[in-house]
């Protein structure tokens, strides 16, 4: 079976700047991407839990896409305005995919 | 001063104080008492919507006069004054940086619309007719002091802020609590008295009990944030927190009376003037100004302003309104 190369980036963002990034997926042609609830985790500011939040001031969500590894360091270059003040991880992955027609 | 002790020891023992009391409690005690989330959504979709209803079908009832247009102009100077005295308070007795000291103040010069709710709810219980149009002076005071916050942050320097871009225009005006709020309000309006006898079923008989039960939910986010929050802030800041309330409130009393509201309108100015957001506004904050350390904003929010002022706040209010419009 034919495998491909793709990069698999997996963004933890905080709820409330969720739409702006995935905007700014779509508007640059990533069309295809999960979005993720985050129900509690630990950071630099401490142990937070989904339960009991009442804002969207606090909540965390992942948004995982698959890319084609030529297009990671433009994609990251639009990305990285939306994120670089707010609390969140980037991590980037080597993966492989097996249609990649579809990215 | 009898009767004013006698009315707050009232209101103290009402059931949707109580309920509230058993939330922190139970909180405080590492209770595992938990309300669903969704469950907890639908109870304010629902207070919300009775809360705009009723409003609005007391405006059909007594008719739009100039009083109204005053009162949402107070309403909207007031959520553009209150940062900015919340600000300098905050810099005199706190150690707070100009952008921590910001981010709060935006919370104290909008409001807590549950806050409210409760507020209303106890004039209800204590046959104190109020302004319908009251609520749509809520709404008009939830986004003014998130302008105010940024230009303090402007001027003042300490750090960046974002701005008011339309994105984020459009989420504080389009937020669901404002969007169902005046939705429903204008519903009210237009359907009038025979429109809210209708629902009246729906809206009008289980809302103390719902209510209960929200405040339940409240209590034990706002005993669980206050036990979480360890050393987020200061005793200065915690001052703050009860101070800053009685200065808004003053305020709301005084503007009220220019006004010529009624003893329940103004105790509801009083409720709003005092009331600080943890809904909308901590969610621009994180837009606007996401170097400001929001453990800071919502405790003192959340964590204390809320439960002082649903505890000891809207009886001292409802006794203060009592006292000085009354006579």
């Amino acid at each position: 079976m034919e495998m491909h190369d793709a990069k698999r980036i997996e963004i933890m963002i905080e709820q409330i700047m969720e739409k702006r990034l995935t905007d700014l997926l779509i508007e640059n042609g990533v069309s295809g991407f999960s979005v993720l609830p985050v129900r509690g985790g630990s950071g630099r500011s401490g142990q937070w839990s989904r339960q009991g939040q009442i804002s969207r001031a606090e909540g965390m969500s992942a948004v995982v896409c698959l890319i084609k590894p030529e297009r990671l360091d433009v994609l990251l270059d639009v990305i990285l305005p939306v994120l670089e003040r707010h609390i969140g991880v980037v991590n980037i992955t080597d993966a492989k995919i097996l249609r990649a027609e579809r990215f | 001063m009898d009767t004013i002790l006698s009315l707050a020891a009232q209101n103290l023992l009402s059931p949707i104080i109580l309920s509230f009391a058993l939330g922190v409690a139970a909180a405080l005690a590492k209770s595992d008492l938990n309300f669903p989330e969704a469950v907890a959504k639908g109870m304010s979709l629902y207070l919300l919507f009775a809360i705009g209803f009723k409003g609005g079908a007391s405006i059909a009832d007594h008719g739009v006069d100039g009083q109204l247009i005053a009162s949402l102009v107070v309403g909207v100077m007031l959520s553009f004054l209150l940062p900015i005295i919340a600000f300098g308070l905050l810099r005199t007795i706190t150690r707070l940086s100009v952008l921590d000291a910001a981010a709060v103040a935006a919370h104290y010069g909008s409001i807590s619309i549950v806050t409210f709710v409760a507020g209303s709810s106890i004039l209800e219980a204590q046959g104190i007719g109020f302004e319908g149009y009251m609520v749509a002076v809520a709404a008009a005071m939830e986004a003014p002091a998130i302008i105010s916050a940024l230009w303090l942050i402007s001027v003042k320097g300490g750090g960046e802020a974002r701005g008011m871009d339309a994105g984020l225009m459009r989420e504080i005006m389009l937020n669901g609590s404002i969007v169902l709020l005046i939705g429903s309000f204008a519903i009210g309006w237009i359907t009038g008295k025979e429109g809210l006898a209708e629902i009246s079923p729906f809206i009008t008989d289980p809302f103390k009990g719902v209510l209960c039960l929200f405040l339940l939910d409240m209590g034990l986010v706002a005993g669980r944030g206050l036990a979480r929050a360890g050393g987020a802030v200061s005793g200065r800041a915690i001052v703050f927190g009860v101070v800053m309330p009685l200065i808004g409130a003053s305020l709301g009393l005084a503007s009220a009376w220019l006004l010529g509201l009624s003893v329940g309108g103004a105790a509801l100015m009083m409720v709003l003037s005092a009331s600080a957001s943890y809904i909308a506004v901590p969610a621009a904050m994180r837009v606007a100004l996401p170097e400001a350390n929001p453990a800071i904003y919502l405790t003192l929010s959340l964590g204390v302003t809320f439960p002082f002022n649903l505890t000891l706040g809207i009886p001292l209010y409802v006794a203060l309104a009592s006292a000085v419009i009354g006579g």
